[in-house]
């Protein structure tokens, strides 16, 4: 018994040993790629010592018979025990002649750009159809306020709002002592310590505070609406839902906006609370302006519409990330890496939306000296 | 030459899976209830059994997906739960696996699903790899053309079929099929079988079929063994388990639809001898 497979031509004799299968199969490859074809008329081939043969070594085989056919070459095929040569047939006769039915034809840059264009063009139409239906649903919501699933708003809540409460908490309280770091040290210098008051509340309520809850929310829920919505679709739970009648805008879209358009400013709030209390405790051990004279100059030093701006920004960073998330999920179609894609897309698309409409709002209440 | 047909025939009689006393719990659900069976060498051998007998999850523990609660699986003579380990590689490919769904890789397309196991495997070159892909996509009866489609492009029974050519790419002993016919409608679900049997025949394939195709088994399953309340119920040929005086065998295979199947098979089987 060999145990090594090989394929070697000796004068006009071609001589295939050992077992042709699979795990011998690159070794073969190569072996047949090196084979010096003689310049006889007629060539033999003794495959009476082929061992053993699997859809590999049927196929090498096959190949090399049309190899040496096409060099013109006659060939005698000898030795091959029957239920080997039964392969070999099934081989020859399965083989695709045209061999470049199985490579995707490669297009052109203005092919593909053609391609990626229309595509952008069709997702643009799709958001505005998106923002569109929406719109007419939280009309018809509007006007009957009843017809609002309550029962989902409430789970949303808890899932997205209550369940957000320590991270939110956490993460805006550690805000709060950077910024009071980073300014003590230029405050102490001036020495106008008072003023970490002005730094810490003006920039934590007008502008950090909704800021970080948003980008956190979108990573955090966003996300989780565009891949829960797209797992619906792929499982076809959605069409199941609008068989039975139930509009999707109503069930999903709705109750994830609303929740949220209500969760944020109050998450934004707690996080004002809790920013400002970092920065407190950083001031009184840096700084020397004990918690009594903190809050006194945060009466007097920041007024209330910086508090006001900033909640009032939550809710449209609400509207912007519920309904990205919601979008992303609607457009994955098929298969399984397409939720993965659109609901990265959904994360970088909320925060890249929120961001600009903060900058926006900036500007403009620039303008208008608020 | 005698020698190696000795060996041949130890071999074959030697079985490719034993289960041994196995025993599955999930909780307090007790879905094996110490079964045993074995998988000779070159026979079909269905399992069947109601919806929730525990089918799909014997066969998840026989490929080593799942370790039984107790017992043992043996796998041409190695314990099933070693499969992961590095000396296991081997016997990977020595069994192929064709999953209810398909299973196919969504973000390849079917060319490339099939070529998987030959890419990660062999190092055989990219040219033979795409005949002997090309070769495997028309053993299952796939037309050429349908190599550059993804998954979500393919309808359920070309998935099958897609599935099944992925699974005897690299040329297995054995074969295992869950499913193989569940949602295919009966024509094409008939010549699934024929595919089955054509396979079965050319390879020298040892084929393990889960399925409540009571047709299909009539028609491909050398054995059957019949699942019910955590126990084998009866193992045999579809002839003497149609015979069995179990009450949950016989309602299986001798209600409407079993009688409506062993009628068609017993007719087929005339047709053939006419």
């Amino acid at each position: 018994m060999e145990s090594r497979a090989s394929v070697a031509i000796n004068g006009t004799v071609m001589n295939c040993r050992g077992p042709w299968v699979l795990s011998h199969l690159a070794d073969l490859e190569r072996q047949s790629g090196m084979l010096q074809w003689p310049d006889a008329a007629a060539l033999v081939c003794d495959a009476s010592r082929v061992t053993a043969m699997d859809t590999g070594g049927a196929l090498l085989l096959q190949q090399s018979i049309e190899t040496a056919r096409r060099r013109g070459l006659t060939i005698d095929l000898r030795g091959l025990r029957p239920e080997f040569s039964e392969l070999l047939q099934l081989v020859g006769t399965r083989l695709p002649r045209a061999g470049p039915g199985t490579v995707a034809p490669r297009s052109g840059w203005m092919a593909r750009g053609d391609r990626a264009l229309r595509r952008r063009a069709e997702a643009a139409v799709q958001a505005l159809a998106f923002i569109g239906e929406t719109a007419v649903a939280m009309r018809r919501a509007a006007t009957r306020p009843r017809s609002i699933r309550w029962r989902a708003v409430v789970r949303v809540l808890e899932m997205d709002g209550v369940r957000a409460l320590p991270i939110t908490g956490l993460l805006t309280f550690l805000v709060g002592v950077v910024i009071a770091y980073q300014g003590a040290e230029q405050l102490r210098r001036f020495g106008t310590n008072i003023f970490i008051v002005d730094l810490v509340g003006i920039s934590l309520l007008r502008e950090l505070a909704p800021l970080v809850v948003a980008v956190l929310i979108a990573g955090r829920s966003g996300s989780a609406y565009a891949a829960e919505i797209g797992a619906m679709k792929v499982t076809e739970e959605l069409d199941a839902v609008r068989t039975l009648g139930i509009p999707p805008m109503s069930l999903l879209v709705l109750p994830k906006t609303v929740a949220l358009v209500i969760a944020l400013p109050l998450l934004t709030f707690y996080a004002d609370v809790v920013g400002v209390a970092g920065g407190m405790l950083i001031a009184s051990g840096q700084l020397n302006v004990s918690v009594r004279e903190f809050l006194d100059r945060f009466d007097e030093a920041v007024a209330l519409r910086h508090l006001v701006i900033g909640l009032a920004k939550a809710p449209f960073f609400a509207v912007i990330i519920a309904m990205v998330g919601c979008y992303q999920g609607f457009r994955i179609r098929g298969g399984v890496d397409d939720v993965g894609r659109h609901t990265t897309l959904s994360v970088v698309q909320s925060i890249f939306l929120v961001i600009v409409f903060d900058a926006v709002c900036s500007i403009l209440l620039n303008w208008w000296n608020l | 030459m005698v020698d190696s047909e000795l060996q041949a025939a130890t071999r074959a009689a030697s079985p490719v899976i034993e289960v041994t006393h196995v025993t599955t719990r999930f909780g307090s659900a007790v879905v094996h209830d110490d079964v045993s069976l074995s998988v000779r060498r070159g026979e079909v051998f269905g399992i069947a059994g109601g919806n929730g007998c525990g089918k799909s999850t014997l066969l998840r523990e026989i490929v080593g997906l799942l370790a039984p609660s107790a017992g043992t699986i043996r796998l041409f003579g190695v314990d099933s739960r070693r499969l992961e380990e590095s000396d296991g590689t081997p016997l990977h490919r020595r069994f192929g696996v064709m999953f209810q769904h398909g299973a196919l890789f969504s973000s390849l397309t079917l060319a490339e699903n099939v070529a998987v196991p030959l890419r990660e495997h062999t190092a055989v070159g990219p040219g033979l790899i795409r005949d002997l892909v090309a070769v495997k996509i028309a053993m299952v009866g796939l037309p050429p053309e349908s190599a550059v489609k993804y998954p979500g492009e393919l309808s359920g029974g070309m998935r099958r079929r897609a599935a099944l050519a992925r699974a005897i790419v690299m040329d297995p002993e054995l074969l295992f099929l869950d499913e193989p016919t569940a949602g295919l409608d009966p024509v094409v679900a008939a010549t699934f079988d024929e595919l089955v049997l054509h396979l079965k025949n050319v390879l020298g394939l040892t084929v393990v079929m889960v399925t409540h195709d009571l047709d299909s088994l009539w028609r491909v399953a050398d054995r059957v063994a019949v699942l019910g309340n955590g126990k084998v119920l009866g193992v045999g040929t579809m002839p003497e388990l149609s015979r069995s005086e179990d009450p949950v065998v016989r309602a299986y295979f001798l209600g409407p639809r079993g009688r409506a199947a062993k009628e068609q098979a017993a007719w087929n089987a005339r047709e053939r001898g006419a």
